[in-house]
Order: C-alpha cells, then sequence, then structure tokens
C-alpha cells in the first residue's frame, strides 16, 4: 500500500479524475470549490491536459458538451449558484446522450445565499434542474477517501450508461483534508465510444450529436429508451452504507457532512442505550430505496437529517411507504446541524414511541 | 482517545498552517485525522479557525463542537469560544494580543507571549510556532521529536530550510 | 459523359427544408465546396446553432454536433481542445452569435480558438418567425418591433465585424454578401480562407456572411436581394476587418 497523503476534497476530485483518465476539465471560479479549478490548473499541462477557465457556467458545461460528444473522459464543477447556470447544458447532455462528470459544491441558497455548506440542492440534482424527463447519476461522498473511489466510478459509470454523473459534495467535503490513498482507485473502464463525433475519415456515415427531435414519436421513443437505461441503473446502482439497522427501532438517515455529524450523534445515544442504526445513501438518485423498504419492516420509525428544510425526507417517505413515520430534522443556509442537536432529536423520537 | 482542538485568530496569523502541522504529524504517527478550515473572504485581517481531530477511531463529524483544546490568538476567538471547552480541556491564549484573562476555572490554561516573543525574536506571523510549542508542553497530543515530522511534511519541497526555522520557535514555546 | 456541375460531396443528400429564395442554402454549399476543395471532410467537425439552420446537422456531410442557442462557439471549443487536429466549424445565425451567445462568440475570439465561425447576419430571427434580431437594422419592422425598430427604446444594431476585429485574439475578420455572383464568389473565396487558417493553425476565423430571409421580411426573393445591397451593405460594410497575413 502506498503513503497515505493529506489531501482536501476538492484537490482530491481533481487527483482523482486526472488517475481516472480525465485529460479535459473546463471551469468557471466560485466558492467553495475553487481548489479544484485550481488543481487542474496547476496539473493539467504537465500531463498533456486541457484546463480552460471559460467565460460562464454556461460556456463551460457547453464546452463539455462539445469535449463529451468528441469522446473524451470530460469534467467541469462548479457550486450552487453555478449548477443553476450550468442546468441548460446538464439537459443538453442528457439529451445528447453523453457522458461526462459534473462535481457540485454545495453552498447555502437561494439566490447568491452563502458560500457555507448546504444540502439545499439535492432536489436539483437528484430531480432535475434543467428541462425534461432526465436523471444524473448522483453520487454523495462523505469522506475525502471515499471521493477518490466515487470520481473514478463517477467516470465509469458515466462511460457504462452514457449518462451524465455528478458528485455532490458541500463546503465541508471540499475544504477539509483527510489521509487519503489512490490505491483502491477503480480502473477506468474501456468502452468503445463509435457515436463520438472524430472526424469521418470518409470511411463511415457521419455521427450526430443532437437532442432535437421535432417528430413527438421519434423524441418519445429516444425518451423512452433512456428510460429502460435509467430503469436498469435503479435496478443495480443504488448504494448505501448502513449499520445497526437490524435491531434498530429508529433508523438515522443523512447523506454526506451530515452523515458525520450523524454518526457522532448515533453514538452517543446507543452508548444510552437507544436501538438506533443508520443508513446512508451513497447515490442520491438512484436513491436506495431497497434498503428503506427492508428496513421499514422493522423499524419504528425513521429520521433524515439534513443541511436543508426537508428534501431528501420526501424519497425517504416514498421508500419507506407509509409503513413508519418519518421525522425531519435540519439545519440551513449554511449551519450545520451539531451532534447534540440531532441526538436531542432522536432521543425526542425515542420518547414518543415508548 | 480523541483531542479536538480548534485553533482560531485573525487571517494571516498561520492559523490554518498551524493545524495542518497537527494534522501532518498525527498522519505521519498513524493516527485517524480531519483537518477542516473555516474559508470565505478572511484571508487577511478577519477570523480564521481551523478545526483538527486526531483520534485513534475514525473520525465521525469533522466539524468541533466541544474542543478539549483551545489555541485562541486573539480576542473575538476567545470569547467565541472559551465557553465551549470541555470541562478539564486546555486553552492555550496568546497573552500579546488578548488583555483579558480566562475566566473558566475548570480548564486548564496556558497564557503565552506568544506575538511578543515572535516579534522580537523572529517574525510577528510566527506566533503561531510559538503557540505549538506551548501546545506541547500543555498537553500530550505530541512530543517535540513527533511534530518535528509533521513539520517537515507540511513545509513545501522547495522550503526546506524553513523546518529548523519553525522548529527553533517551537521549542522557544516548549521551553517558556 | 462528362459531368460538367454536381453537388458537393460534403453534403449530404438530405434534400434543404429552407424557404425559397433564401441564401441558407448558396452558404451551405460553398462551406461544403470549400470542405471538398481543402480535403477536410473526413476530418471536418460542425456544429450546427439553434435557429434556421439547426438542422444543419442533417445536410454536413461530416460529423456534426447541436448546441443549444447560442453555446456551438464552446461546443466547438471543447472539441477542438479534445482533436486540436480536426477541422472545427461552426455555422450561426445573428440571434445565436449575437444575442444569446454574445459571450461565447466574444470569448472565444478573445481566445484566439483556433475554429472558424460561420455567421450568418440577416437581420432577423427566421427560425421563430421573423422577430427583431440584434443586428436588425433601425426602422426595421418585426414581429417584436412592429412599428418600426426604435434605436432609443430597442437599441442599436450590433457590428459583430468591426466588434470582433478590436480583439486581439482573431486571424482572420471578414464581412462578405451573397447578393451576387462575383459577392458568392467572394464569399467563398473568404470562407475557404476562414478554413485554410484553422488548417495552418492561425487561431479564430469569422466570416460574416449578409444573408436574405424573404419570408420573414415580406418580401419576394428578388425584392430581398435588393434589400441586403440598399439597406443591410451600406450598413454593414463588406470587406476585411482583420487578418493576420495582411500586417
Amino acid at each position: 500500500m502506498s503513503e497515505k497523503v493529506l489531501m482536501k476534497g476538492n484537490e482530491a476530485i481533481g487527483e482523482a479524475a486526472i488517475r481516472s483518465g480525465c485529460r479535459h476539465f473546463f471551469g468557471y471560479p466560485i466558492t467553495p470549490q475553487t481548489e479544484l479549478s485550481a488543481y487542474m490548473a496547476k496539473k493539467m499541462p504537465k500531463i498533456g491536459g486541457v484546463f480552460l477557465q471559460a467565460e460562464s457556467e454556461v460556456a463551460a458545461i457547453n464546452m463539455v458538451y462539445g469535449a463529451a460528444g468528441a469522446g473524451a473522459r470530460v469534467m467541469t464543477s462548479s457550486s450552487s449558484p453555478g449548477i443553476s447556470l450550468k442546468a441548460e447544458g446538464i439537459s443538453y447532455i442528457a439529451g445528447a446522450d453523453l457522458p461526462c462528470v459534473i462535481v457540485d459544491i454545495v453552498r447555502g441558497g437561494p439566490g447568491l445565499g452563502g458560500i457555507q455548506p448546504a444540502q439545499s440542492d439535492y432536489f436539483q440534482a437528484t430531480k432535475g434542474g434543467g428541462h425534461g424527463d432526465y436523471h444524473l447519476i448522483v453520487f454523495a461522498p462523505n469522506s475525502v477517501q471515499e471521493i477518490v473511489s466515487l470520481t473514478a466510478d463517477a467516470f465509469n459509470k458515466a462511460d457504462e450508461y452514457r449518462v451524465p454523473v455528478m458528485i455532490l459534495g458541500d463546503g465541508t467535503l471540499g475544504q477539509m483534508m483527510e489521509p487519503v490513498d489512490f490505491d483502491s482507485v477503480p480502473e477506468a473502464i474501456n468502452t468503445d465510444k463509435d457515436w463520438a463525433t472524430v472526424g469521418t475519415g470518409l470511411k463511415r456515415e457521419h455521427n450526430i450529436i443532437n437532442s432535437l427531435y421535432l417528430s413527438p414519436e421519434e423524441l418519445e421513443k429516444t425518451i423512452i429508451e433512456r428510460q429502460n437505461r435509467y430503469n436498469i441503473i435503479m435496478e443495480n446502482e443504488q448504494r448505501y452504507e448502513a449499520h445497526d439497522i437490524e435491531d434498530a427501532d429508529i433508523i438515522v438517515t443523512a447523506y454526506g457532512t451530515t452523515s458525520r455529524v450523524v454518526e457522532s450523534a448515533v453514538k452517543t445515544v446507543r452508548a444510552e442505550g437507544l436501538k438506533v442504526g443508520v443508513i446512508r445513501p451513497i447515490t442520491l438518485w438512484p436513491f436506495p430505496t431497497k434498503i428503506f423498504k427492508e428496513a421499514a419492516k422493522t423499524a419504528k420509525a425513521f429520521l433524515s437529517v439534513e443541511m436543508s428544510m426537508g428534501q431528501m425526507v420526501e424519497d425517504v417517505k416514498l421508500a419507506v411507504e407509509g409503513q413508519a413515520p418519518v421525522h425531519f430534522f435540519g439545519r440551513t443556509g449554511g449551519v450545520i446541524p451539531t451532534p447534540q442537536e440531532v441526538a436531542d432529536e432522536i432521543r425526542k423520537i425515542a420518547g414518543g414511541l415508548k | 482517545m480523541t483531542d479536538n482542538i480548534i485553533i482560531a485568530g485573525f487571517g494571516g496569523q498561520g492559523i490554518l498552517f498551524a493545524g495542518k502541522i497537527l494534522a501532518y504529524t498525527a498522519l505521519v504517527k498513524g493516527k485517524q485525522l480531519s483537518w477542516l478550515p473555516s474559508y470565505g473572504p478572511e484571508m487577511r485581517g478577519g477570523t480564521a479557525n481551523c478545526h483538527v481531530i486526531i483520534s485513534d477511531e475514525p473520525v465521525a463529524s469533522p466539524i468541533i463542537t466541544e474542543p478539549n483544546i483551545l489555541i485562541s490568538m486573539n480576542k473575538p476567538s476567545l470569547e467565541k469560544f472559551e465557553n465551549t471547552v470541555v470541562s478539564g480541556g486546555t486553552i492555550i491564549y496568546d497573552k500579546s494580543l488578548i488583555d483579558r484573562e480566562v475566566e473558566r476555572d475548570d480548564v486548564k490554561v496556558a497564557a503565552v507571549e506568544a506575538t511578543g516573543i515572535a516579534t522580537a525574536e523572529a517574525k510577528a506571523n510566527m506566533a503561531n510556532m510559538i503557540m505549538l510549542g506551548a501546545l506541547i508542553k500543555a498537553t500530550n497530543v505530541f512530543t517535540l521529536d513527533e511534530i518535528r515530522a509533521g513539520v517537515e511534511k507540511a513545509v513545501p519541497p522547495t522550503k526546506k530550510d524553513l523546518v529548523d526555522y519553525n522548529m527553533k520557535l517551537i521549542e522557544r514555546g516548549y521551553n517558556l | 459523359m462528362a459531368i460538367v456541375f454536381e453537388k458537393p460531396h460534403a453534403l449530404t443528400d438530405t434534400p434543404f427544408h429552407y424557404c425559397p429564395g433564401c441564401t441558407h442554402g448558396i452558404c451551405h454549399r460553398l462551406v461544403a465546396e470549400v470542405l471538398d476543395e481543402l480535403g477536410v471532410e473526413g476530418n471536418a467537425i460542425g456544429v450546427a446553432p439553434v435557429g434556421c439552420a439547426v438542422m444543419a446537422y442533417n445536410y454536413f456531410n461530416c460529423d456534426m454536433q447541436e448546441a443549444a442557442h447560442g453555446r456551438a462557439p464552446a461546443v466547438a471549443t471543447g472539441i477542438k481542445r479534445v482533436h486540436p487536429d480536426k477541422v472545427v466549424f461552426t455555422y450561426q445565425g445573428d440571434g445565436d452569435l449575437a444575442a444569446i451567445g454574445t459571450a461565447e462568440t466574444v470569448h472565444s475570439a478573445a481566445r484566439g480558438e483556433n475554429i472558424t465561425v460561420i455567421f450568418i447576419n440577416n437581420t432577423i430571427y427566421g427560425m421563430t418567425g421573423g422577430q427583431m434580431a440584434p443586428t436588425s437594422l433601425p426602422g426595421q419592422v418585426t414581429q417584436t418591433s412592429p412599428y418600426g425598430r426604435d434605436i432609443k427604446t430597442q437599441g442599436n444594431p450590433i457590428r459583430v465585424s468591426e466588434m470582433l476585429a478590436t480583439l486581439d485574439g482573431p486571424s482572420y475578420i471578414a464581412r462578405v454578401s451573397l447578393d451576387t455572383v462575383p459577392n458568392i464568389k467572394k464569399a467563398k473565396a473568404a470562407i475557404k480562407k476562414a478554413f485554410q487558417n484553422q488548417i495552418e493553425g492561425k487561431g479564430f476565423s469569422l466570416v460574416e456572411v449578409l444573408s436574405t430571409c424573404p419570408t420573414n421580411w415580406g418580401m419576394s426573393p428578388v425584392e430581398a436581394i435588393k434589400r441586403l445591397q440598399d439597406d443591410m451593405i451600406p450598413y454593414y460594410p463588406l470587406g476585411v476587418y482583420k487578418d493576420i497575413d495582411e500586417k
């Protein structure tokens, strides 16, 4: 095993992307993801890659469209307001079935909001953001080490399914340093991108990267074909981490930074004798519904903890299908819930169960 | 065993770098750790703080709400964090810049003339190293030898001559 | 039998959807002839706009990408940065290039992005049915300037070639017209140079092509050509606005 190094989450994304064969990065500065752009600006020229600071997030995502359509492994990154601007391009990328990786280091909103960590863009990431019937695969790492493996997976899944993949972090994950090694980075899969625009060489029909279908029947056909792929993704790609759920009265669920806070809180209340388990979604789309359905057979209550006013909790409710009450606790605007607050909330729910 | 360390002061005092030295020292020692900076438009002059967790177990929340060690390098940060320190914890503050005493009587206190000594013997912005020395003396987080390994990692390879310079001031803080 | 005239190879057999008298067909052909003559069709990647030329991807025989409205230069940048050895071009109208895509246009030019931009200026939004464009002339009646473009409230037209020529990035900026055979020949020469420059790695080239839109102007094709000559050319003078070879 190689020596562990200390890296910021934002930089770890960059290094993992490069190790996954990403040689094109199109960015635009915004706090709190700027270290990723800076890392790419430093590294790419040394390895024959391209770092380009675009004139806007809109331009950056369209450069990603062009590069992805040309067959490259390509990445862009931004934070909430910038992702709103990229939404147009993301929709086109989804509509043209292009693989790419989009990093969103979420900050408080709406509007200019703030620059502190938030999870208030769960809906934007998992329910659309842009127009049309489409999805992104959304990975939500909760440590710098997991950022590394999920970044590599993101490129692989994007290529495998021809879909854009989002890595959804927050300011804390992006800024914090933790020990990390790159031993476990999954190998880059090799897909034959015979659809890419690389020049016909006068040897084949021309390839067209496009999302325009003026005939409703034709457009519907492409959407259904894509939905069939989404169905396979929903079946095969649900990821989560869970512990102590078999005999749990209460299951607490959280993703990303908040899941770390929840672990601290759960440790405290378990020491007090409360039967509390944890489900941490790693994929937010597809949402890991199967484990929630399973856990709902025995758990008496669920608690979703988020840095939002209650977004993921809707998916928890859909997955639990009314088999148990689903509670919510959240702080927002850049405020991070404390382990003490979360523990109090768990105790309150436990009190109600007795 | 877990140490929850908050280092706080003004931007420009090397708050984040002091935290990095602790983080690298923990890394070399094979400990679990997290290093979390405050961030934003506060690079110089504003408030800056840094949360460093050093543990034998995986770090759960990287955000410290109840530190057992507070290194405070300006008055606003002492006022902000003093009451968050756990009972029996340690507060180390820069006496040169903070004109009041710690009010708590259930914590260990080390008042250090960090900026005064750094200004006289090196540069004002090296007070962070004096504070690290005082930290090692006041707690058993690391030994001097261990922190040297951290300094060697935290200092960029192009500035290796700064290792001894930093260590000299850390030792100065330790021997106060 | 000796062949004296044929369709350029770089055009597909798909019939154009353009209106009678529209000059898009001429411009498509010029681009295709240039691709043929330079022998780069198999090496070319085109980017289609949003606007009347939206389905240009069906007409050009080379690999094509369809961009969002105004974003063609950004898409072309992405392609070119992946394949610096390929010939990458955009084909855009005035709304696309000079309104919604102004930032992408200006910045790809400022970067000296080594691409070729074909810019159709017909002073109107064609596909959406004849609205005011950033290049609509003062007083021009359109669906959204029904009393004539009032520059006090609706602003002034943008002279794209002049504007971009002030930048250091571009290698070649020219304005041509499709109103007469001699001008069409000049247009082709300009388009050829714009591609040649890219092949030689000289950087960003743009050819502004003054064009007609008889349907949305409410004119016959002949009247439309006359408007181009009488009203447009005086406002948008033909010529080379930048050429790094002429220093």
